[in-house]
């Protein structure tokens, strides 16, 4: 019975999470920024994690608020049943959390030698008794990426940044963590060496039984990788399903329209598929709509659209989505 | 449909003080008339520098070594300075990759606009201005007498990207260069610059290089297609036979280790290896480093461009030797080699 529930009980449990900014408009006025604005979702044990959504949809910011890298204005992160509500349990649980970046180039200091980027978070959390142990640790965890001894005492610029993003993904892994945020961690990197660092993700989750928030733009990527698919649109959570449900199945126009952009490497699909082009770009996050943050370039908008942002309600098993019209639009 | 730009083995190389760099390594295409070339190739591929080259726009420490460009029947490669500029905007132009940094912070969106149109064609202001108003009414800019008062930064990246679009088109040009046109861009814009660009192709007839990385973008945009390795091309030929009928390692591996909507709880099967040091190349071919199949003959020989079929050519050794295995290629004493019938 106990083990049921530990299978249960959601790793990570994100209730309501808000994260505004505090922009200047005027000399001693400010506005919020809301960049995200109320998403909850929860993260089982071995798990991964979609997240998708356009450049300034909060994508980013979630997974940092979630680490608790910004303060969140509002809201809850529950990690293992428990809630984070102190100074303690937030050091405790960044033990257990850390984070890949997206750009290998600037996430790595270039003074640091590679066995000393690998080795703060363990200097830090002091997560070793003697010298020895800090130094196999060290290849223990380049070992994991598939990095040589020999790199220890080299600086991050010699080497191409698949290696560099490696480098940082040692570093996320040395507090031997459960869960990991990546944000972006393989958009900056060749189709060839993408490959190779999605794999690694792959392995290292089987092995180590990591629990990923998997951030990206690349529908195909996250698609390959996720369990799970969450789709954010200007702070909200419009959609969330299963990996397979949310691409054969969509439900909100966003979506929709957003999977139907993703150019597919295949010439007669690409003839064949029906773009649905949305019109217009997203608006500032300063001028949100009010409503639904969508309706703007939404080609199902009613008035009720304007009104109200429709919650975010289960229609199907597991199937989460955030629209007015959904009996319509389908 | 005749030939509209036709490149023979150009050799551009970058003199660097570590040595020479062969960014682009004895690269020959044709491109027709209203037809929409992609080149695709990762970073350091010498995809760019091959646009470049054709356009002369190269950094200062690079240089065109050999070869030759023929655009319209006409010798580009030692033209000299005066006859590219009658070239450049007029006949060929082209976008870049950073709608962000390619326009002008200090200048309206109009005056950049009109800068171009007044410098290649001998309209009068008045007409210019009327010409930048109109063509930013083609790219779907909305309100464009007031975009035309207003400044970059008050443009999203799409948006710019049209403004880019729009100023390479104002003269009409004949080829379209767009270097990564949409890599910077957020997906739902990319599908409407791709559409437009698509649009606007068919509207004007006008030939397109599409430099890309993303397959994706070659699949849904490209008639033929040109996959570069180490700053020479793998193969080329028409989009389909490329994707269906991958002839090089390369290639073969580049489409593996993609995912698609297929490869979902499965392992990819990605290149092994790191791109090489074009400072120090191999003998030869320049992907046998890497290339889970390689042969003896890879690592000390080039394998030239050999025709697979009317829409097809790729330059590696497996071929010969799957053709002497079915029996298209007939073995003279025992010897590798010989061309395909």
């Amino acid at each position: 019975m106990t083990e049921m529930n530990a299978a249960q009980q959601p790793l990570i449990d994100v209730r309501d999470l808000k994260q505004y900014f505090d922009i200047n408009v005027g000399l001693f006025r400010t506005r919020p920024l809301k960049a995200v604005d109320g998403i909850s979702f929860s993260i089982r044990k071995g798990e991964t994690l979609g997240l998708v959504g356009e450049s300034g949809c909060g994508k980013t910011t979630a997974g940092r608020s979630i680490l608790h890298l910004y303060e969140p204005t509002g809201g809850e992160v529950w990690y293992n049943g428990r809630k984070l509500a102190s100074k303690e349990d937030i050091k405790q649980f960044r033990k257990k959390a850390t984070m890949v970046f997206q750009d290998p180039y600037s996430s790595l200091n270039p003074r640091m030698t590679v066995s000393d980027i690998i080795g703060e978070p363990l200097d830090i959390h002091k997560l070793y008794s003697n010298k020895k142990e800090r130094e196999e640790r060290i290849l223990e965890l380049m070992g994991h990426v598939g990095l040589n001894s020999e790199h220890a005492s080299r600086y991050a610029h010699e080497f191409s940044g698949g290696q560099r993003q490696r480098i940082g993904i040692a570093r996320a892994l040395a507090v031997n963590p459960d869960f990991i945020v990546c944000d972006e961690p393989v958009s900056a990197l060749d189709v060839s060496i993408q490959a190779q660092v999605i794999n690694m993700f792959d392995e290292l989750q089987e092995k180590l039984g990591l629990t990923y928030l998997f951030i990206a733009h690349d529908l195909l990527v996250v698609r390959h990788i996720s369990d799970r698919i969450a789709v954010m649109y200007l702070g909200k959570m419009v959609e969330l399903a299963d990996a397979a449900e949310i691409y054969d199945h969509p439900l909100h126009p966003y979506s929709k329209s957003l999977l139907s952009a993703v150019p597919v490497p295949d010439p007669k699909e690409a003839r064949a598929n029906k773009r649905i082009v949305l019109s217009g770009d997203i608006p500032s996050p300063l001028n949100a709509p009010s409503g639904c943050p969508f309706r703007t370039r939404c080609a199902y908008a009613c008035d009720r659209c304007a009104e109200s942002m429709p919650p975010f309600q289960e229609v199907s098993k597991g199937h989460f989505v955030a629209c007015h019209r959904t009996a319509e639009v389908n | 449909m005749s030939t509209l730009l036709e490149v023979k083995d150009l050799h551009t190389s970058f003199f660097t003080d570590a040595g020479e760099v062969k960014a682009v390594n004895g690269v020959s295409f044709f491109l027709d008339r209203g037809k929409v070339l992609g080149i695709v190739g990762e970073s350091g591929s010498g995809k760019s520098v091959t646009a470049y080259s054709i356009m002369q726009i190269l950094a200062g420490t690079g240089k065109i070594v050999s070869g030759s460009i023929k655009l319209d029947g006409q010798e580009l490669v030692g033209a000299g300075e005066s006859v590219m500029r009658t070239v450049r905007g007029n006949k060929v132009s082209i976008i870049f990759q950073d709608p962000m940094t390619s326009l002008n912070p200090t200048y309206t969106i109009g005056k950049q606009l009109m800068e171009a149109i007044l410098l290649h064609t001998d309209r009068n202001r008045k007409e210019a201005y009327d010409r930048a108003v109109e063509m930013l009414r083609l790219v779907n800019v909305n309100d464009p007498e007031k975009r035309m008062k207003q400044y970059p930064f008050e443009h999203s990246g799409g948006m710019r990207q049209r403004v880019m679009i729009a100023m390479a088109l104002a003269c009409e040009p004949d080829i379209l260069i767009a270097d990564e046109p949409t890599t910077a861009l957020d997906v739902t814009i990319q599908a409407q610059i791709l559409e437009l660009m698509k649009s606007l192709q068919e509207e004007l007839g006008m030939a397109i290089i599409m430099i890309t990385h993303d397959l994706g973008v070659v699949a849904q945009m490209c008639d033929e297609v040109i996959v570069m390795y180490a700053g020479s091309i793998c193969e080329q030929g028409t989009a389909d036979e490329i994707f269906y009928n991958p002839c090089h390692e390369y290639t073969k591996g580049l489409m593996r280790s993609i995912p698609t909507v297929h490869t979902a709880g499965k392992k990819l099967r990605p290149i092994s290896g790191t791109p090489i040091d074009l400072l120090n190349m191999p003998a030869g071919c320049p992907f046998a480093p890497r290339c889970d199949n390689a042969m003896k003959i890879c690592l000390t020989q080039r394998c030239e461009s050999m025709v697979i079929n009317a829409d097809h050519r790729s330059g590696c050794w497996m071929n010969v030797k799957e053709g002497i295995a079915n029996g298209t290629i007939a073995v003279d004493n025992g010897q590798e080699g010989g061309e395909q019938p």
